[in-house]
């Protein structure tokens, strides 16, 4: 079985995100990581490989400056190859966009299934993936808490909000995961030093041979919200559940 | 000035139309001249509280068959669009809300702005408002491209309003031949049962998280909300750890929740934790971390142990009985 894995390249989190005051886009200097939300997917895809017994998980990603540093990890973990689309052109890219990107560089290699996650840590649109489904004309299920594939259908344990469907779909499929769908493996140093020589094929729109692509969207400004006063913080010497009863007293909860 | 037609993808709930649904009809009744509104799993007399909230016509689709709700209403949205051209159309930001949004944005090449919290209108078009950062800054954006915009809008960002209007006209439509879209199915569903109020209704949110150690201390958060009439709700990280169903979610991915008060347990604050809770009146956090960003929104921050401090909690709620 071959599938195809989404990936985002973001700039790490633990550093505070900025707009640039101009453009309008996530400022994006300095080395991008593979965003934690697709380390799961990429986790399900290997494991699902690996009971099919046979095939590969290649990677997709659309990033800026040729940016491989998340690929990278990824490949570390067990995945093949990668295709990382790269063009000045797509900077600022709405989520249509990014799915049009992403279809055309899914498309180039043979797959079963197509693999992301429900949204990303930096844009959280969550609309990539389906629309990506939606290009390729194929079904999506997207919230996926669990999944198996069996004789070629897909099964899929997707979230609900009262509880959960069993869902099935042959395949080609997409499926877009949750992150509590399995947990991510840590790269091996041999994992990593393989990585090192594994294929990343970088194109930029015009390799990817699909038309001119404009943005239907535009940011008209960016203001302060208004910040919560915080108010007082205290420390627990055994008094604590006290100041609590206290609070609910005066707004009146208790 | 104001728009002349606005559709509205609207979800059933057990009473009806979800509450999140009716803020959007109510939304779009403040914009539009006309509100039609796009629903699934409902009977003609969901018209009722669809026209009290500001819909002149409802469309339910009917004989889904297991296919994915936003999926099938997508569908027959496309195919009504070219004849009908509203000029926006409004999705919650829930899982069958994106798939529709989603699916309908790549079926006619139509932009979406999503995570949106508030709009506004802008000359003819409206300009939507969505929070960044965790909610520390706002962009204003618009649509550049013709044909309806598609919003994404945040659950609670517009209250829902009975008007007290007639009923909405009801058409039923069957789902057509849908393509390779419709061969997802689902086989089965699965209710995970509750009791007390919803959680994104109840006046008091009680919400545990990784600080909590093991699953096992998620029952003091059960009783303190159980004390206080409250629901009780997590963080994704015990959601993902498997402690509890996802229907407890708090978040950016989860519930949306504005109580009178909200009481956090061992969470530490993270920005898509906050953007689920930061409209609460009042806030309580209870961590050992002093530097825990809860603190920074909390009106009421209580540095400790929750295993320490919500025991006593309990016991002094109780006995004042
Ligand atoms: C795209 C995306 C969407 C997301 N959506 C959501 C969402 O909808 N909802 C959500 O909640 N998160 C969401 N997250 C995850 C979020 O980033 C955090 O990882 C998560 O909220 C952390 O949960 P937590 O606070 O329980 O755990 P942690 O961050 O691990 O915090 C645990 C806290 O408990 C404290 N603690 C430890 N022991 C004790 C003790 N004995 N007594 C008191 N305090 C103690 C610690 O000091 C710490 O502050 C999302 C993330 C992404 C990338
Ligand atoms: N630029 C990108 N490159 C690769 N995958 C992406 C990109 N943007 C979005 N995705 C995929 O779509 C998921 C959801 O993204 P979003 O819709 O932006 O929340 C991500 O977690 C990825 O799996």
């Amino acid at each position: 079985m071959n599938i195809a894995v989404c990936v985002k390249q973001i700039p790490d989190q633990s550093v505070p995100g900025k707009l640039d005051p101009v453009t309008h886009n996530l400022v994006r200097d300095g080395k991008l990581i593979l965003d934690d939300s697709d380390s799961y997917g990429v986790e399900m895809a290997l494991q699902l490989v690996d009971r099919a017994g046979g095939g590969e998980v290649t990677l997709i990603s659309m990033a800026p400056n040729g940016e491989v540093s998340g690929l990278r990890t990824a490949l570390a973990m067990g995945a093949a190859k990668a295709v990382l689309v790269s063009d000045p052109s797509l900077a600022g890219s709405d989520a249509l966009t990014t799915a049009k990107v992403l279809a055309a560089a899914i498309s180039r290699n043979p797959f079963d299934l197509v693999m992301a996650a429900t949204e990303s840590t930096d844009g959280y649109t969550g609309t990539v993936p389906v629309q990506v489904a939606e290009i390729l004309d194929i079904p999506s299920v997207s919230f996926a808490k669990k999944v198996d594939v069996e004789n070629g259908v897909l099964k899929v344990q997707r979230q609900t909000e009262s509880g959960y469907d069993e869902v099935e779909c042959p395949l080609p499929a997409l499926v877009s995961v949750t992150a509590g769908v399995v947990e991510p493996r840590y790269p091996s140093f041999k994992g990593i030093m393989a990585a090192k020589s594994k294929p990343v094929e970088i194109l930029d729109v015009a390799g990817l041979g699909i038309g001119p692509l404009t943005v239907g969207q535009e940011i008209v400004s960016v203001r302060q919200a208004e910040e919560r006063a915080s108010g007082t913080v205290v420390v627990d010497e055994g008094d604590g559940f006290q100041k609590i009863v206290e609070f609910l007293e005066s707004i009146k909860v208790i | 000035m104001s728009l002349s037609k606005i559709w509205v993808f609207a979800e059933p709930s057990e009473s009806g139309i979800s509450t999140t649904s009716l803020e959007l009809v109510s939304a779009a009744s403040g914009f539009a001249s006309t509100v039609e509104v796009f629903c699934y799993g409902v009977g003609s007399e969901a018209g009722q509280v669809l026209g009290e909230h500001g819909a002149a016509k409802a469309v339910v689709v009917k004989g889904l068959d297991g296919v994915l709700a936003g999926t099938g209403v997508a569908s027959v949205m496309a195919q009504r669009i070219p004849a009908e051209s509203p000029d926006a159309i409004f999705f919650g930001s829930t899982p069958e809300g994106r798939d529709a949004a989603a699916r309908l944005s790549a079926k006619m090449d139509l932009p979406v702005l999503t995570n949106v919290v508030n709009l506004q209108l802008d000359g003819d078009r409206l300009m939507s408002e969505n929070a960044v950062f965790g909610g520390s800054e706002i962009v204003s954006a618009r649509f550049t491209a013709s044909g309806p915009g598609i919003f994404v809008i945040r659950a609670k960002s517009f209250a829902a309003e009975s008007k007290g209007g007639s009923a909405a006209s009801v058409e039923e439509v069957s789902l057509g031949e849908i393509g390779s879209a419709g061969k997802a199915r689902i086989v089965q569903s699965h209710v995970e049962a509750r009791t007390g109020p919803k959680l994104d209704e109840a006046p008091v949110v009680v919400s545990g998280g990784r600080g909590l150690g093991q699953p096992d201390s998620y029952k003091m958060i059960e009783e303190l909300a159980k004390l206080l009439n409250g629901a009780p709700g997590a963080s994704r990280a015990i959601v993902d750890a498997g402690w509890v169903p996802y229907a407890y979610q708090v978040g950016q991915t989860g519930k949306t929740v504005k109580p009178t008060v909200y009481i956090a347990c061992g969470i530490s604050g993270a920005t898509q934790h906050m953007v689920g809770m930061k409209g609460a009146k009042n806030i309580i956090a209870i961590n050992k971390d002093a530097d825990a960003p809860i603190f920074t929104i909390a009106d009421l921050g209580i540095v400790g142990d929750v295993q320490k401090v919500l025991p006593k909690l309990i016991e002094a709620i109780k006995s004042k009985g």
